[in-house]
């Protein structure tokens, strides 16, 4: 290998001058311009394909599907490369009137909404076409027609009150393990740390499984998967370096395992988010009928989220007003999540949320193993038999009461 | 015989023809006397240069925007042009020619079909038995075609060994024989493709003693895979959906119909044709003129086809569809606006 280092480019003399930097830094991008405007007027004829995308590429996606009285809406998303238009409806294989709002012809990558008057009935499926100007067809079927809540006091209350139900309660109850970890011994303080870890880890699997569920309903613009490594990737380096700055020296004190608390809480809070969405959504288009035995196995699930809060401070006299922070951090977004799925359920929205949690909830788990590690080494915290042993148990835990809300 | 001897166009694609209104604009014109006389010699070969036939008959132009009017297609039938053999049988000859065209089967919606002479269904073509049918078939597409005539013909005007290439021709030639309703398709594989994609036509041949006076109509029967999955997403009479939802067909009050019926339906089993608060004597491929059935709803696979008759006693709106209520509901619907008798258009 040659040696490249000392070595002076030809005009480094020079380089600090603002405007010649700046002209430096333009002169690719100028280019670029240059070559594309060259290909658009000649170059499609020198690789021998037309301008336009060919009308087979055409491609839509029902997003969403809401009912009200005598009446569906769909919300359709253009994901196709050019603009597409709506042509025809069909409900349940029978053309059916309908209007779009605000013009049948939809732009690249923007929504319309087509209302169709429809005498659904309640407790069917639906099946909704469009059928483009080309005669393509795109198809959203709703397994159970149910009248969609409209945002109001009385919509807001009862998704509260599910919520409440599925996030907050069930994290209290948990919290109130904090009494039974400060008795238990000393050496099995590590113990429930990794158990935690266990239940984290398998949180953030669910989240990032649920969001490449959602990667591949969305269109391929979107492209699903990049903005999940956005997300998850993204909230895991913020909340690594907001971890740093908030401890300080403190590795191993109270402020530390307060902290820690703080981040698993923060980690199940998005996580709680994104479960929220899926079933205000799932309720909202009837895709599921979130009958009691299902809020009651999200309820049993979710316990266990309070003991992964509480696990890392309780050699601590934690306040009661610290505990009830740390609860509705961690239990509160359910609630917000069950609104924002049920009345303004968008599908990038969703993954980017999904991923988000999954990203601070993986923040967490690697918080914690290192947090216990002398030397700092995470894979040396987990390798010790009890630690082991302790993920394992969390991560089962949550596998064998995932069955209550198996869908 | 003098509706025999002249030979008629239909304007098709008239601005703005929405109405029965259009239907007479019908433009006839008188063959020469004596036309030019067929050989058996010329029969059965194909002719390349075809001179004289340089001229496309090209009822749907490319870029007009226009499209045949079911309410023309309903009550065109082409009789060709005619001539007198020297045996003293009559020749009637038809140029059809394949083109791709994009078509409008449903509003807003088009489809790329394949058509003869730029419709779909294709003209219908109506002839007496014992005519001398001469088809003079042109390929302009771009896949090889053919045409496959129903009735009693020889093995090489069948359509199906002769295949046409993409700028090659080929006359089928052959007598009328027996009377009824038939049609005719293209037989190149894939069959499916083919004939989904839009050719196929009506072929009437008249008993030697016409059926008795009444309003004729052309009810073709058909669907549009418009997203090429292998079923319909929608279906028509006569090539667009609900159009005579959108534009009923008058009628007056005991006038008597006569609609001959053909189901070109791919993909699905079978198609049906329920008339609204009447009943209509139904013929069978129409090869018998006795024996009939006297019911409200027939029954058809692909290719089957029959002649109906009926009268309305009363005015109203009245409906007709297919009791496939899936296929009326995708688009297989119409009405009949049945007038009082003494409102004169």
């Amino acid at each position: 290998m040659a040696r490249v280092e000392g070595e002076v480019l030809p005009g480094g003399a020079a380089s600090g001058h603002p405007a010649r930097l700046l002209l430096l830094g333009l002169l690719p991008l100028v280019l670029l311009a240059g070559l594309v405007w060259l290909f658009l007027a000649k170059g499609t004829d020198l690789v021998g394909t037309s301008g336009a995308p060919p009308d087979a590429l055409l491609k839509l996606q029902i997003e969403r599907v809401t009912f009200a009285s005598h009446q569906i809406l769909a919300t359709v998303r253009n994901v196709g490369p050019v603009e597409a238009t709506v042509a025809q409806v069909m409900v349940n294989e029978a053309l059916w009137q309908f209007s779009v709002s605000p013009e049948p012809t939809i732009p690249r990558l923007a929504t319309a909404t087509v209302a169709i008057p429809y005498p659904w009935v309640k407790g069917d499926p639906v099946e909704v076409k469009v059928v483009t100007s080309n005669g393509l067809t795109f198809t959203r079927n709703i397994e159970v027609a149910t009248e969609t809540p409209r945002p109001g006091a009385a919509a807001f209350g009862l998704f509260a009150l599910l919520g409440t139900y599925v996030g907050v309660i069930p994290v209290f109850l948990g919290l109130l393990w904090f009494p039974f970890l400060r008795r238990v011994q000393e050496r099995w303080f590590d113990f429930f740390l990794s158990l935690t870890a266990g239940l984290l880890v398998f949180l953030g699997v669910d989240a990032l499984a649920e969001a490449f569920e959602v990667a591949g309903r969305l269109g391929g613009p979107f492209k699903g998967v990049a903005l999940i490594v956005l997300g998850l990737a993204g909230s895991f380096l913020a909340l690594v370096a907001i971890g740093r700055q908030l401890r300080g020296r403190d590795r191993e004190g109270a402020r530390a395992r307060l902290a820690l608390a703080y981040f698993v809480a923060v980690g199940i809070g998005l996580h709680n988010l994104g479960e929220g969405l899926a079933i205000g959504a799932a309720y909202a288009l009837g895709e599921v009928a979130l009958g009691a035995f299902l809020v009651l196995g999200f309820t049993i699930h979710n316990t266990t989220e309070g003991l992964a809060i509480v696990a890392p401070v309780t050699r601590d006299t934690a306040r009661l007003g610290h505990l009830a922070l740390l609860g509705l951090v961690a239990g509160g977004p359910t609630i917000v999540g069950t609104w924002i799925g049920a009345f303004t359920y968008s599908e990038p929205w969703a993954l980017l949320f999904l991923s988000v949690g999954a990203g601070a909830i993986f923040q967490v788990v690697y918080e914690i193993a290192r947090f216990r590690a002398a030397d700092g080494s995470v894979l040396a915290g987990l390798a010790r038999p009890r630690n082991l042993l302790g993920l394992l148990a969390g991560f089962l835990i949550m596998y064998a009461t995932g069955f209550l809300v198996a869908r | 015989m003098s509706e025999l001897s002249r030979r008629q166009f239909l304007r098709w694609g008239l601005p703005g023809v929405a109405s029965l209104a259009g239907a007479a604009a019908l433009a006839t014109r008188d063959a020469p006397a004596g036309g030019p006389s067929a050989t058996s010699a010329s029969r059965h070969e194909e002719h390349p240069g075809m001179p004289g036939a340089g001229k496309i008959p090209d009822l749907h132009p490319p870029g007009s925007g226009k499209q045949v009017d079911p309410m023309l297609f309903l009550t065109h039938f082409d009789w060709g042009m005619t001539s007198r053999l020297a045996d003293g049988r009559t020749q009637r000859e038809w140029t059809l020619t394949a083109l791709e065209r994009e078509i409008v089967v449903a509003p807003g919606v088009t489809f790329p079909a394949w058509t003869y002479n730029g419709s779909v269904p294709a003209p219908t073509l109506r002839c007496r038995v014992g005519d001398v049918v001469r088809v003079k078939f042109a390929n302009e597409a771009s896949h090889t075609h053919s045409i496959h005539f129903h009735g009693i013909h020889p093995a090489n005007m069948d359509g199906v060994l002769e295949q046409v290439p993409p700028g090659g021709t080929y006359t089928y030639e052959f007598v009328a024989d027996p009377f009824g309703v038939f049609l005719y398709h293209c037989h190149t594989m894939p069959l499916t493709q083919h004939i989904h994609k839009g050719l196929y036509g009506a072929f009437i041949v008249d008993p030697p003693k016409p059926r008795p006076p009444a309003r004729e109509f052309v009810m073709v029967m058909n669907g549009f895979d418009t997203d090429m999955d292998g079923g319909n997403e929608f279906y028509t009479v006569n090539g667009i959906a609900n159009y005579y939802v959108d534009h009923p067909i008058p009628l007056r009050v005991n006038e008597p119909v006569r609609i001959y019926l053909v189901n070109l339906l791919e993909f699905d089993m079978i198609n049906s044709f329920h008339l609204h608060a009447n009943m209509f004597r139904y013929y069978p491929t129409g090869t018998d003129l006795e024996r009939y059935e006297y019911t409200d709803t027939v029954m058809l696979a692909q290719g089957q086809r029959g002649v109906m008759e009926f009268t309305y006693k009363l005015p109203g709106r009245y409906m007709f569809h297919a009791h496939k209520t899936e296929f009326a509901e995708l688009g297989w619907n119409g009405f009949f606006e049945v007038l009082p008798a003494e409102a004169k258009a």
